[in-house]
């Protein structure tokens, strides 16, 4: 079981720390990551493995968002089923 | 595989396009809480749909979070109520409306519809009770929904209950006068009735359906706007193409949050409803992707046609893209829940009649139109008549949900607030169709409904 982390927004100091923090927190083991800086906006997406994390799935989406919310940017967590189910036959 | 593109495009579409499952639906099967004893069923109905539906709610939240789409509405539709007031005679349905409401409130979905008689071809036992019950049920409720079927290809239509159903209308829209005339925008009259259908105010769960099983209602109009709104100069073969594509995506979510609903609740999946389905806000409007394909605005000449299209392409694309597709699966066109429709009303481009010839190609029909308040009952029930005889010749669903906006006149304005949204006063004809449905009796079922 995978999912993707999409972070869009103004870039600062320490985006993937954070990011990759919540990951790590829940053990959820961060398997590919492509990021761009275009000018000052900060765009990446980040596979994570959720098989085996320690706690709740929805939490993790939560600890996510607000995160998001405080660094002023958009992260958005979803299961790897819907970008799946949407874009293959 | 996953790819960059394909993750911002999803991103996007649920983001920027309003793109959402509008509905998971639970169908509860009422047949085995017929009782005699009104007050025994009632609390029958109750257990039976909160031991059902009580984890409907939060697992539809949890699908919500994990898959990063918004689930709008958890709704249940149950069997037509009046086949269970038929075993209580001389008791006023209205308790089973009651027993509903505290359900719904139980399990916190935001509708249960399936306050219902099937009529088409006569009255049976319970039926008139019923119908006669719903201006006081929709009244005394805020989350039950009603329909009453008046007419099938198979068997004509019921001009008996067209009559009544005038009344009931009337009748429901004075008695929630207070309230914006709620009451009718909570009842559909119907021709050719889906027994499967998760949309509201119209579901009811059909007899011939299991005993519990979970629908999916997909909606997107803003999804393919902006996917028409990529090509400007191409072609109508090409819009018909990419509009099928965008209807797949969107549907693989219904498909997916469906499959996965009915596995967390053990429950068998029923059906994806391919729908178009806006609503009020900016970005969610079906008239805007009629406009998107090159009319001025929605109800101008051309926009029957355009509706046909979108239909058919909505249909063609989702249906490769669900194991399971039922429902009124097409565009719908609710004036008062679609801001383009709303803005072509208050224009007076959209009219009534081109309405009423846009629902001979699109999923259902008269949907959330506002009335002036004095339109007589025989005028209502001559609009539903004409709406069930276009159900009735082209072997489709139509429908009427229309609100006499009571102490209201031409161009005034509605609101509901919410989903629901607001309307403008739209005129009806002046002259009287009172004799006309005064006759009463039956329009024959049509010549091709004899395919035997």
């Amino acid at each position: 079981m995978r999912a993707v982390v999409t972070v869009i927004g103004k870039d600062t100091v320490g985006i993937l720390h954070k990011v990759s923090g919540i990951c790590a927190e829940y053990n959820a083991n961060v398997m590919e990551v492509t990021q761009s800086v275009l000018q000052d906006m900060f765009a990446m997406i980040m596979l994570v493995d959720i098989s085996a994390i320690s706690r709740d799935f929805s939490e993790m989406v939560d600890r996510m968002t607000s995160l998001g919310q405080e660094l002023g940017l958009s992260i958005h967590t979803m299961h790897e089923d819907i970008f799946n189910s949407m874009h293959s036959i | 595989m996953l790819n960059v593109y394909n993750i911002l495009e999803t991103i996007r579409m649920i983001q920027d396009e309003c793109l959402d499952i509008r509905t998971i639906t639970m169908g509860i099967s009422l047949l085995d809480c017929i009782d005699t004893d009104i007050d025994r069923a009632c609390e029958k109905v109750y257990n039976k749909i909160v031991t059902k539906a009580q984890r409907l709610v939060p697992v539809g939240q949890q699908i919500e979070k994990e898959l990063g789409i918004p689930i709008i509405n958890k709704r249940i539709s149950v069997t037509p109520i009046a086949m269970l007031a038929a075993a209580c005679p001389g008791q006023n349905p209205v308790k089973f409306a009651k027993a509903l409401q505290r359900a719904a409130d139980t399990c916190g979905v935001n509708f249960i519809g399936g306050y219902s008689a099937l009529v088409h071809k006569g009255f049976s036992a319970g039926d008139i009770e019923l119908i006669r019950s719903i201006p006081e049920a929709l009244d005394v409720t805020q989350n039950i929904c009603s329909s009453v079927n008046i007419g099938s290809t198979k068997s004509g239509i019921n001009m008996d209950a067209v009559k009544l159903m005038g009344q009931i209308v009337k009748e429901s829209a004075e008695r929630t006068a207070d309230r914006d005339c709620i009451g009718p925008a909570k009842l559909v009259v119907f021709c050719n009735a889906v027994e499967d259908n998760p949309f509201m105010a119209g579901a009811f769960h059909g007899v011939g359906e299991p005993d519990c099983e979970l629908h999916v209602g997909v909606s997107g109009p803003g999804v393919v706007r902006s996917a028409l709104a990529k090509y400007p100069d191409a072609s109508l073969n090409e819009l018909a193409d990419i509009i099928k594509k965008t209807a797949f995506k969107i549907t693989r979510m219904g498909q997916l949050v469906g499959a996965r609903a009915s596995q967390e609740l053990g429950v068998p999946f029923g059906i994806v409803d391919l729908s178009l389905a806006p609503t009020p806000a900016v970005g969610d409007s079906v008239a805007h992707i009629l406009e998107e394909m090159g009319l001025e605005m929605c109800g101008t000449h051309g926009t029957t046609a355009a509706l046909a299209m979108l239909n058919d392409a909505v249909k063609k694309g989702g249906v490769m893209a669900s194991s399971n597709v039922g429902g009124l699966s097409g565009a719908f066109i609710p004036v008062s829940e679609d801001a383009g429709m709303i803005d072509a009303a208050v224009a007076g481009v959209l009219s009534l009649e081109k309405l009423e010839a846009m629902t001979a190609v699109c999923s259902v029909g008269l949907d959330m139109i506002v009335l002036p308040g004095e339109t007589s009952a025989e005028t209502i029930s001559a609009i539903i008549a004409d709406e069930a005889a276009i159900g009735m010749v082209n072997t489709k669903t139509t429908a009427v949900r229309v609100i006499p906006a009571i102490g209201k006149k031409e161009g005034e304005m509605l609101e509901f607030g919410g989903l629901l949204g607001s309307g403008p006063v739209m005129p009806v004809k002046d002259k009287s169709s009172a004799k006309f449905i005064n006759r009463g009796g039956r329009i024959p079922a049509p010549m091709h409904s004899l395919k035997n």
